[in-house]
């Protein structure tokens, strides 16, 4: 099951996206608690948007991103149906994408 | 690879002056070679030279930033930016108060309006700070935000 959940809508000559990615987002700054230890970071570093294959984003993130990271962003030129693609990396390499079609 | 040295204070390497004030900023930043580097470091004046430029950064008022006055949570604190600024080549979110100021940077493809949201964390009440690229320029606009932790308000 994908952790990002993508909205894409047109508005006028406007796409408008939301999407909200769950993820810790550990700036490797934060002690545990319990343990008195530093959580280890880790963060989506970059989070790529793509309409069609197109890249119409390319997001470079830090730790000081919040945690389950909310992004948005309009572009020109899409049309009901086409489809939009959110791809994050993270420090760790881990990696997900989720596509969703323009409404 | 995070590099969590030592902290290094942040100040002397942003100015923070007065709108209509040229701020001390390094020159010349390409968002687009944006590395790793730039993100773990604590000294904003190198994270943001990435590259030599001709000009100073300076604050336009067309470069609209849009945070709450108050944000009970410096965990989550919604900031938008937009521009009616053509020609907008990348957008970077800077928070003045962090240990490491710079938070995102975004790289715009062609088809792409300049406009971001998202939501960041915030140490502390500081100013935060929108950059916006036009070719080899920088503008930027500020928005002092108010954070307080444990949520109280006031």
């Amino acid at each position: 099951m994908s952790d990002i959940k993508v909205r894409a809508k047109l508005e006028g000559t406007e796409t408008v996206v939301k999407c909200l990615i769950s993820h810790p987002m550990e700036n490797g700054l934060r002690k545990d608690a319990k343990t008195g230890e530093l959580v280890p970071a880790h963060f989506i570093e970059e989070v790529v948007c793509k309409w069609k294959g197109e890249v119409v984003l390319t997001a470079s993130w830090s730790g000081g991103i919040s945690k389950n990271p909310y992004l948005s962003f309009k572009f020109l030129g899409g049309a009901a149906g086409d489809p939009v693609e959110i791809t994050w990396k993270d420090n760790l390499g881990q990696s997900q994408s989720e596509t969703a079609p323009i409404s | 690879m995070i590099d969590t040295t030592r902290r290094t204070l942040f100040k002397g390497s942003l100015a923070i002056g007065p709108v209509g004030a040229a701020v001390a900023l390094a020159p010349g930043l390409l968002l687009a070679d944006w590395n790793q580097a730039a993100f773990a470091s604590q000294d904003l004046g190198s994270a943001l030279k990435a590259r030599l430029g001709s000009s100073a950064p300076e604050t336009n008022d067309a470069v609209r930033i849009k945070a709450p006055d108050l944000a009970e949570n410096g965990a989550v604190v919604p900031v938008t930016v937009e521009t009616s600024l053509p020609n907008v080549t990348a957008i970077a979110i800077v928070a003045a108060g962090n240990e490491r100021p710079l938070v995102a940077s975004f790289v715009l493809g062609p088809a792409a309006l300049p406009y971001v949201s998202t939501r960041v964390k915030m140490a502390k009440t500081a100013d935060l700070i929108a950059v916006v690229k036009q070719g080899e320029r920088l503008f930027i606009n500020i928005k002092n935000v108010k954070v307080t932790i444990g949520g109280c308000g006031g």
